[in-house]
């Protein structure tokens, strides 16, 4: 009895140890499960080490393209680190920058950052245009990665061409149009048109669905269309003069107080959910957000998505690589970037993870997964998105236009949308929200 | 066998025998570390040298790592908070004086964010310490299996933040979570968990129940093993039952323990960070869209790296110290307090 007592209690001491460590673990397992580790830099063996900084899903391991590169530069490896989330890769990245060390060979940067990293970061990258053929990508891309002396520090990746993403059962079953030429056609020129397309669906719903998933991605959608976002072309605040943010503002308020949306947030667990579920009907869609719907309705959507042209033509999202000048290697990783950014690997990107290239002469041999086509209901989606693509206005981006946007959309949307307040009231929270942000 | 105790009771023997000659001194002497005679050699200096830093050089790793990763960036910190400093213009610092503090004081932005720290700190430890106290009682009792109990108990604690969380935010889903699916068979509206004040509140105190709930209780549960079994025995034998013998007897004995846990949570409480953020999901630094949990720590960490305003964000880092502090010295006063009454 009480040596059996005795043997319990060194037992649950031990157990005690073990889960404590596993919680240490668990815990240094947390902070690291960015993924990221620090360059080894070093050229063991003559073999040149490259790393490649990114965020989320880039999509060149996807395509292969890293062993394809290897295979025809024995003498290089290359090594992508991935941090999941951009909100925690930037600020990192930020700070590497400036210490000048720790930074990647090459080093990725979102649109939504590539404002401050031109007008704050400049002198921290390679320039890479005299390098490139610039024409290559469409003007605007290249335009938001250069500083205002003409240094390009980035070169342009993917871009966000919008559609608009629509179930055909769901349309079907709301006695709508389900064909996606007249659909765009119903909608064409202005957000507040595909509104009343959804107010028409609302009518006679199928039970449990709504027309669109949350006011905040109409909002996003409209904008991604306008030239004139939160600042102006010499880099003043404009955002609560700007007729940009004042159309979005509206078609997705209409939105918000109509009960259409099905009042979730992106990319949200919930919002993964709704897909499989059928929870909404259309929800604006940038070429890369194809991939994502195709993964998370699973089998359940296939043939059910069609994609029609969104109301305008819009950009959302999409990004840059580029080289630090504080690299070891910043010769091979010119030229690695350079490959990267071509059209022909682009164009193998799409074809895997539908990232939609910025060069249009990609455009022509675009070829998407037959997974994908089949899911989409053959939509022809190349043609749609580089229509789009070749008519979207050059946008003007400021240094803090990732947390005013935030602002907007989650705090000043969300209000309005989740609980219940007037659209005066939403912009009025956004608004001081803002002010905070800039420091006013 | 015998040889060895022969052996040995010749030894003390001899010892006894002799005591203070000049073998046994020595060997003694040996024995202790004495110094060889000879002050001022090479080698006495050494040991004297040796006595003195030894403890300095084994204390020294943890304030050299406390000196380079705690004080350093403590006082740098304080420093920042004086300046305007932009996370993506590092260089360039202005200094601004006391206005990062004043704008924080007038900030609602912050004071907000200090409620809900309070708020949500009171709602998660109380209710998390009663139930550790209450299972760790339960535990001390003589279980069947009762290892496996203690364990369990802790592998709540021994899961991440990330992961606890993310399932919650599973259960608490708006549409379709469990939470609201069972609340539905019970005749309640669906909650809003996230963006209602309360519900949200609620549901991040929950995880941190959840989390520490049992890691309290093992702490609870070590201090009540060491009350001594005879106090149980004479209560019994006075007629108190299980419930005034938890009141009279483990209560009073574990009033130390309890005081640390109360501590320990506190500061815990006052640092919350990580459950906020995850529950939140996308931009989880507001602390929802009317910044209804934000606690001081995520408002930090937007102030910090989401916005990158780094000065004001260290004011807010620093007022959090402050804060601590304060919660340190009342914790203090009032320990003094029950060990006079005691």
């Amino acid at each position: 009895m009480r040596t059996s007592t005795r043997g319990s209690r060194r037992l649950m001491a031990l157990a005690a140890v073990a889960a404590l460590t596993t919680g240490l673990l668990a815990g240094c397992a947390e902070d690291s499960d960015d993924g990221s580790s620090d360059s080894d830099g070093g050229s063991g063996g003559g073999k040149t080490t490259l790393t490649i900084g990114t965020f989320g899903v880039f999509g060149y391991k996807q395509a292969g393209l890293y062993d394809e590169y290897m295979k025809q530069h024995p003498d290089i490896t290359i090594k992508e680190n991935v941090t999941t989330r951009t909100d925690v890769y930037w600020p990192k990245t930020l700070t590497r920058l400036q210490a000048g060390a720790g930074t990647d060979d090459i080093q990725a940067i979102e649109v939504g950052n590539v404002a401050e990293a031109v007008q704050t970061q400049g002198d921290k990258f390679v320039d890479l245009g005299k390098d490139v053929d610039k024409s290559q990508w469409l003007d605007w891309k290249t335009a938001q990665a250069t500083t205002k002396d003409g240094k390009t520090i980035g070169l342009g990746t993917d871009i966000g061409p919008m559609a608009v993403c629509y179930r055909k059962d769901l349309f079907k079953a709301a006695g709508l149009e389900t064909d996606r030429t007249k659909l765009a056609a119903q909608w064409k020129g202005d957000w507040s048109k595909y509104v009343d397309v959804g107010k028409d669906y609302m009518k006679k719903a199928p039970k449990g669905t709504k027309f669109v998933d949350s006011a905040a991605s109409v909002y996003n959608a409209a904008l991604g269309g306008e030239s004139e976002r939160y600042y102006d072309k010499d880099g003043n605040v404009v955002w609560d003069k700007s007729d940009g943010v004042k159309t979005a503002w509206d078609a997705s308020m209409k939105v918000a107080t109509s009960n259409m949306s099905a009042k979730l947030k992106q990319f949200d667990k919930p919002w993964d959910q709704a897909f499989a579920n059928g929870g909404f009907a259309t929800v604006a869609c940038p070429a890369w957000m194809l991939g994502y719907i195709q993964e998370k309705s699973g089998d359940s959507g296939k043939g059910k998505w069609d994609v029609a042209a969104a109301p305008t033509a819009a950009n959302w999202g999409g990004s840059f690589i580029g080289v630090p000048t504080a690299g070891k290697h910043q010769k091979e990783a010119v030229a690695l970037a350079k490959w990267l950014t071509a059209p022909e690997q682009q164009a193998k990107v799409f074809g895997k993870q539908a990232s939609f290239p910025s060069t249009p002469s990609a455009y022509a041999s675009l070829k998407p997964q037959a997974a994908t086509t089949t899911f989409f209901s053959n939509a022809p989606i190349t043609q749609i998105f580089s229509d789009s693509a070749k008519t979207i206005p050059t946008q003007i981006f400021g240094v803090k236009d990732q947390p005013i946007n935030t602002a907007i959309s989650d705090i000043g949307i969300l209000q309005v949308e989740q609980k219940g307040k007037t659209p005066e009231q939403g912009w009025d929270a956004a608004s001081k929200e803002i002010k905070d942000v800039l420091g006013q | 066998m015998t040889s060895s105790k022969q052996a040995l009771a010749r030894s003390a023997t001899s010892a006894d025998a002799a005591p203070g000659s000049q073998p046994g001194a020595a060997r003694r002497a040996d024995g202790r570390g004495t110094p060889p005679p000879g002050p001022g050699s090479w080698r006495s200096r050494l040991y004297r040298w040796d006595m003195k830093a030894s403890p300095y050089a084994f204390v020294a790793p943890f304030f050299i790592f406390f000196g380079a990763f705690g004080l350093i960036p403590l006082l740098y910190t304080a420093w920042y908070s004086l300046h305007n400093v932009q996370l993506s213009n590092l260089d360039q610092q202005t200094w601004v004086g006391l206005d990062n503090y004043k704008n924080l004081m007038s900030s609602d932005f912050f004071w907000g964010a200090l409620q809900n720290t309070f708020t949500i700190g009171v709602i998660s430890t109380v209710p998390q310490l009663l139930m550790a106290l209450g299972i760790a009682h339960l535990l001390n009792y003589k279980l069947r299996g009762s290892t496996v109990w203690r364990v369990v108990m802790l592998t709540p604690y021994a899961t991440s933040v990330a992961a606890a969380t993310l399932v919650f935010v599973l259960l608490y889903s708006w549409d379709g979570g469990m939470i609201n699916w069972l609340l539905h068979f019970i005749g309640v509206d669906p909650v809003n968990w996230r963006e209602s004040t309360w519900g949200s509140q609620f549901a991040v105190s929950s995880i941190v129940i959840w989390r520490w709930t049992g890691y309290n209780a093992l702490i609870y549960l070590a201090a009540m093993q060491a009350i001594p079994a005879d106090l149980y025995e004479s209560a019994s034998l006075d007629g108190a039952g299980r419930w005034q013998q938890f009141r009279h007897v483990t209560i009073p004995m574990l009033r130390p323990t309890i005081l640390f846990t109360v501590v320990v949570s506190t500061i815990g409480a006052t640092q919350l960070f990580g459950e906020p953020l995850l529950f939140g999901g996308v931009s989880g630094s507001k602390g929802g869209s009317e910044h209804q949990y934000q606690t001081l720590g995520l408002y930090m960490y937007d102030q910090g790296w989401i916005i990158g305003n780094l000065g004001k964000a260290s004011a807010i880092a620093w007022t959090m110290f402050l804060i601590l502090l304060i919660v340190a010295a009342i914790n203090l006063l009032i320990n003094r307090r029950l060990r006079k009454t005691q």
